[in-house]
């Protein structure tokens, strides 16, 4: 049966992973590619690369961080952040990615998923949203979550999925960084409106947290998360057998063996 | 040498550099003098069965990779690469695939649980079927490994070239095999220490 998947986001900005990391064994923490394999070698079932350069020197470098992890690790990579045409798409897709999520770039033109489902495949666009309670309503939220669009959540994802979206990242903007817990009402909430792989975010503080959420809700396939692994508050192999324990189909990592 | 075949559908850098990773030298080439002085021949896919076959049947490599399997070549077809090796396809209509394994592509919808997403995306486990040897690409690896799968239709019909299913509501085609031809549905590409590990048994596929 299929697993659900564990995600590690990497911010990077300049070529380096910001949010510091304290790893044993990790020379240089904030080296995405030393990271990257990192993750991949205990047990992440792909990765997010989320670019939040400004620069197009920055843009520059990220793309080269990006080739030199796909030259390494051999998992699902997804690309984020400056995102906003279809020239965008190819360039990162270029370099190694595999899906491309867009966000603020599909608000300004909501064309350009449509427009990329068709060119590269359902498969290979998410639409990841940032979205936040506002007056008792899911509201959609632009630029790293600071401008509120007034967009109804549940209708613009549904929107995303009807114009070739293939997957959803949802990231509730109450929850992030409250180490609380899975925003589980708004994952159901969406969940129920699409029928495409949906993928948590924000909220995750501990193991625990994702034992919670895929009890609850066994239609979310993947959860997300980037602080408790760069912390090293949560390790992905301890995380994993802390699943399989609860029931929750995982994919384990065997032992390395020599090619 | 391995024979890549760009054919101008799909990402190859992957592919490309997971080969390096395991220390074999991959040539990602359009050229049919390339591809008949390769020892063996990938061919890769993604996206829609009509388009991609068209793509291949227009470049001539078509032809070029019946030509090079025919003489004994090892041929491996990876997710829509594999879905072309069959007779034919009913994804959007019906189409003309290069008849290397015989049967056909079917839509998952409908044999699948409805509640179940399509795609099948994710990581799922191999299952070898209990009649037959196991695949050589499956020498350095286990039953149950995990592998990455990414697709709506699967490999139908096609009982006696089965060399491992997946269980995704159904038992599903993960891979096909007769003679020198083989085929993935998942991606070993993307799948890890387990996917690198099957390219490596492919490339000593004699």
């Amino acid at each position: 049966m299929i697993t659900k998947r564990i995600i590690p986001c990497l911010d990077v900005r300049n070529g380096r992973v910001v949010k510091g990391t304290n790893f044993e064994n990790l020379g240089d923490v904030n080296d995405p590619v030393a990271l990257a394999s990192y993750y991949s070698e205990a047990g992440a079932d792909e990765l997010v690369f989320y670019d939040i350069t400004a620069s197009s020197e920055g843009r520059a470098l990220f793309t080269d961080i990006l080739k030199k992890t796909a030259e390494t690790i051999f998992i699902p990579l997804t690309v984020g952040g400056g995102i906003n045409t279809i020239d965008d798409f190819d360039r990162v897709l270029k370099c190694g990615a595999d899906k491309v999520s867009v966000n603020s770039g599909a608000i300004r033109n909501p064309d350009l998923i449509c427009e990329a489902a068709k060119k590269y495949g359902d498969q290979c666009v998410v639409i990841s949203a940032d979205v936040k309670r506002v007056d008792g309503q899911f509201t959609v939220f632009a630029k790293g979550g600071r401008e509120n669009t007034g967009m109804e959540a549940i209708s613009w994802i549904r929107r995303c999925v009807g114009n070739g979206a293939g997957e959803v990242v949802l990231n509730s903007i109450d929850t992030d960084g409250v180490k609380n817990g899975f925003d589980l009402e708004m994952l159901d909430a969406v969940c129920s409106a699409v029928s495409v792989p949906v993928i948590a975010s924000g909220g995750a503080g501990k193991a625990e947290d994702f034992v919670t959420l895929f009890k609850t809700l066994p239609k979310v396939d993947a959860g997300l998360a980037a602080s408790i692994f760069h912390f090293g508050e949560v390790k992905i192999g301890d995380l994993k057998r802390l699943l399989a324990e609860n029931g929750i189909n995982v994919r384990q990592i065997t032992e390395e063996r020599e090619l | 040498m391995t024979a890549i075949i760009d054919y101008g559908v799909g990402n190859l850098f992957s592919l490309k550099s997971s080969f390096a990773a395991i220390g074999c030298e991959a040539v990602v080439t359009g050229d049919p003098d390339v591809i008949a002085e390769s020892e063996r021949i990938i061919l890769p896919g993604v996206g829609a069965f009509e388009d991609a076959a068209r793509k291949l049947r227009d470049s001539g490599l078509d032809r070029v990779v019946i030509r090079e399997t025919e003489k004994g070549k090892p041929l491996l077809g990876i997710c829509l690469g594999m879905q072309m090796l069959f007779e034919k396809s009913y994804e959007y209509g019906e189409h003309a695939g290069l008849g290397l394994i015989a049967g056909a592509v079917r839509p998952m919808k409908g044999v699948i649980p409805d509640e179940l997403k399509i795609p099948h995306i994710g990581w799922n486990g191999l299952i070898f079927p209990k009649n037959r040897e196991r695949s050589a690409l499956y020498r350095y690896i286990d039953e149950g490994d995990c592998v990455y799968f990414v697709h709506s239709y699967y490999g139908a019909d096609c009982d006696e070239s089965v060399s491992a299913l997946t269980e995704y509501g159904a038992l599903l085609t993960a891979s096909v095999e007769r003679g020198n031809v083989f085929g993935t549905q998942f991606h070993p590409e993307k799948s890890g220490s387990v996917g690198l590990r099957i390219l490596k048994a492919f490339t000593e596929i004699e």
